[in-house]
């Protein structure tokens, strides 16, 4: 067993750490849209709007049962050569497409039942006084849904920014691609990949303080 | 001015309400008392389809509504013509007492932010829970909460404020408050439609009294007809059972 190079993984921390936004623009990005998404998915299943209710129950069965690699090899290698117009889509674009429409699927499930989970009087309280579906799930429900949903939504957005070193099998050049690069020059895998593990840990482990200071915001109605 | 005709509900082949004919006249206050699942919330919760009748039609100040070919935007019409305080209150979680008054008239009746605040404080200083304007539902006691539903109602300006079993679902030490503040609410000629089980307060507050059984209204008259001289054997036996 030989010993760690300290000096040759101090050197890279610095390179790695400058592909810290493009990881944290593809998860941020991806989870925006996929909470808008995940929403509306959990909003249709709740209301079952006959017909898309159907596709949208295959929608959410296809992308939580088949592994986000496979569904980003098909949307990169894939999908071009059925759709020509899509050639043009970078690696950036599809990890991002891939990891929206994965994590959509998850968080519509928990949505889904954390809007079921409000109590009904205050459902019945809302149509009494003569809001719309719209303004009912807006104003009322979902607020109340995301204090519910709050802690496995955040799980879910730190799996995706795990997700994102995925992107470097579609040629993007993020954390993992980087470290790659640099482990192929110097032969130093251990040290190189090591220094990966630390970085994502230490922006998981930032993340989850913040997810604290979320939960303490969104129980502020409900201490007694 | 409310007028109901016809009104029929059925869960499955089981009849809830069997045809009601309804009018109560402006600042009327109607108390419907009967045993328990003879129709007397779904009767409520059909007047502002909460529950959708099969049959019936409802007139409620200008709105006409037919149940048989009803479309959303009557419905609408129709709840916002009415006010409903429920069995387990029904406050928004999320929304301080202040704002669960202010919701509707914001968001619904479209007033300014400030005229609404307002007007939320002036209700909320009637009915005796100034100091509690910002306080949360999960902060409040079951009698403070019902208070604010039923503020939340008055604040509405409806033609007709229903009562589904207010007090019901209270401890005992609270139910006291909350009549008074009903009594107040009575007190204006407010029009208003009430199922409760406290026939003591049947009897100060109502003009007429309903008694239901069975899907149908069995018996109407004033209090002291309904409790002084019943006629129908089914409302003698009712009253003999929670009168004791």
């Amino acid at each position: 067993m030989r010993a760690l190079d300290l000096d040759y993984m101090l050197g890279l921390v610095p390179v790695i750490l400058g592909y810290v936004p493009l990881t944290l623009f593809m998860a941020g990005a991806g989870m925006v849209l996929a909470l808008i998404l995940g929403a509306l998915l959990a909003v249709e299943r709740v209301a079952k709007v006959p017909v898309l209710d159907w596709f949208v129950v295959l929608f959410i069965s296809f992308f939580r049962g088949t592994p986000l690699l496979v569904q980003l090899f098909l949307f990169y290698f894939g999908l071009p050569q059925i759709l020509p117009s899509l050639t043009q889509i970078d690696g950036v674009t599809a990890a991002i497409m891939g990891l929206t429409l994965h994590f959509s699927a998850y968080m519509a499930e928990s949505i889904r039942a954390a809007i079921v989970g409000v109590d009904r009087s205050q459902w019945e309280a809302a149509q009494s006084i003569g809001m719309t579906q719209g303004q009912m799930m807006w104003r009322i429900i979902l607020p109340q849904a995301a204090r519910v949903a709050a802690p496995t939504l955040v799980n879910y957005f730190i799996d995706m920014i795990k997700g994102t070193s995925l992107a470097f099998t579609l040629g993007v050049t993020e954390m993992m691609g980087a470290a790659q690069k640099e482990a192929a020059g110097s032969f130093l895998y251990f040290e190189a990949f090591l220094v990966v593990a630390i970085i994502y840990w230490v922006i998981v482990e930032i993340l989850s303080q913040g997810q604290k200071r979320l939960e303490t915001h969104l129980n502020k109605a409900f201490v007694r | 001015m409310i007028r109901v005709r016809g009104l029929t509900k059925h869960f499955g082949a089981a009849p809830v309400l069997d045809g009601i004919d309804l009018d109560i006249a402006d600042g009327e206050r109607v108390v419907i008392i009967g045993p328990s699942g003879t129709g007397k919330s779904t009767l409520l919760r059909c007047l502002n389809f909460l529950d959708v009748p099969q049959a019936g039609v409802i007139t409620i100040g200008d709105v006409t509504v037919d149940a048989a070919h009803a479309r959303k935007a009557d419905i609408l019409a129709l709840r916002r013509c009415t006010g409903m305080v429920f069995q387990n209150y029904g406050l928004f979680a999320n929304k301080t007492a202040k704002e669960n008054i202010m919701e509707a008239l914001t968001t619904v009746q479209k007033h300014p932010r400030a005229e609404a605040e307002q007007r939320a404080l002036a209700v909320l200083a009637e009915t005796g829970l100034a100091d509690k304007a910002d306080s949360f539902p999960a902060a409040l006691s079951g009698g403070q909460q019902q208070r604010v539903g039923i503020g939340r109602a008055m604040a509405l300006g409806a033609e007709l404020l229903l009562f589904d079993e207010p007090t019901s679902a209270l401890d005992p030490e609270w139910v006291g408050e909350v009549l008074d503040l009903m009594r107040a609410v009575a007190e204006r000629r407010q029009t208003m439609l009430i199922v409760t089980h406290e026939m003591q307060f049947a009897r100060e507050i109502a003009d007429r009294v309903l008694f239901m059984e069975g899907g149908k209204i069995v018996e109407s008259g004033p209090p002291s007809q309904i409790f002084g001289a019943p006629q129908d054997a089914r409302l003698r036996k009712f009253l003999q059972r929670v009168e004791g």
